[in-house]
């Protein structure tokens, strides 16, 4: 399965890495913003996208809106900071499948990355 | 300073460092800044906007910072390096985020993080927003949250 990793911190992005791979996925795409998503995702042609909401350049709710425009299908985790109900609420509606708020455990991360893939296949 | 606002970070901390770091922290007595200098030798700062604005900052001595982000990253990093200022941001950015959620009924919007390393370096809020400086201890060391935040809700509901 390939992912696509979107966060502007390589911590962060690092982090997600090393849960991923313990879960067996080592396919994996970074970037470093909305924009640097928007510029690889194409090629890349990810299976799974998880993306921060708070970035520079181009944030994770505006690349969700635009990835949407033309892709109603990849599955999409927004992982971030943001945890009020009406941001929830407003990723989900920009076209998110599964919300993690940041800080996450790993079993909370792959738990989620489970139930969307679930969702997908289903 | 509305204590409203202080609870929501002493219990972000606490959340922030036992889910990603597995590591307790004490909290100690709240007090106000009254020197512009930063509380330590390097601090992650982020700006609040909405109805709560102001910056929030994350401080601490290098041996601490560097203690913390080793835990955080699952490597030694020195505070020279340069994915350690990332690290550190990501976690006040962390801090923030989980802090504002619990702001009573107000909506805010968090910056990206900045971060200053060096001893003695100040940090300069507005001067009608006094900053308080809530001190925590952990087994890598001490660090220090400074807050000052206004509280425009407030002063449109007024």
């Amino acid at each position: 399965m390939k992912i696509l990793l979107v966060d502007d911190s390589k911590t962060m992005r690092n982090i997600q890495k090393s849960v991923l791979s313990e879960l067996g996925y080592t396919d994996i795409e970074e970037a470093c913003d909305g924009q640097d998503a928007l510029s690889k995702v194409g090629a890349f042609g990810p299976d799974l996208i998880l993306v921060d909401w708070n970035m520079p350049n181009m944030d994770g709710l505006t690349f969700v809106k635009k990835y949407r425009e033309s892709n109603k299908l990849t599955p999409m985790i927004m992982v971030t900071t943001e945890s009020e109900k009406i941001r929830v609420i407003e990723a989900i509606k920009a076209g998110v499948n599964n919300y993690v708020v940041k800080p996450f455990t790993p079993d909370v991360l792959s738990q989620r990355i489970a139930e969307t893939m679930q969702k997908a296949a289903a | 300073m509305d204590p409203a606002f202080i609870s929501p970070f002493i219990e972000s901390v606490q959340n922030v460092f036992s889910t990603m770091l597995q590591l307790p922290v004490v909290v100690g007595e709240p007090r106000l800044k009254t020197d512009p200098k930063a509380s330590y030798d390097i601090t992650g700062i982020i700006g609040l906007s909405g109805d709560v604005s102001g910056a929030v900052a994350l401080s601490f001595p290098r041996t601490t910072a560097e203690r913390i982000v080793a835990i955080f990253c699952g490597m030694e990093i020195s505070a020279d390096h340069a994915d350690f200022p990332d690290a550190v941001g990501e976690l006040v950015n962390m801090i923030s985020g989980g802090a504002k959620a619990n702001f009573p009924n107000r909506n805010v919007s968090i910056s990206c993080p900045s971060v200053i390393i060096g001893e003695g370096h100040r940090v300069m809020n507005q001067s009608e927003t006094p900053a308080a400086i809530l001190p925590f201890e952990t087994d890598c060391g001490v660090m220090a949250v400074e807050i000052a935040v206004r509280d425009n809700a407030k002063k449109v509901a007024a």
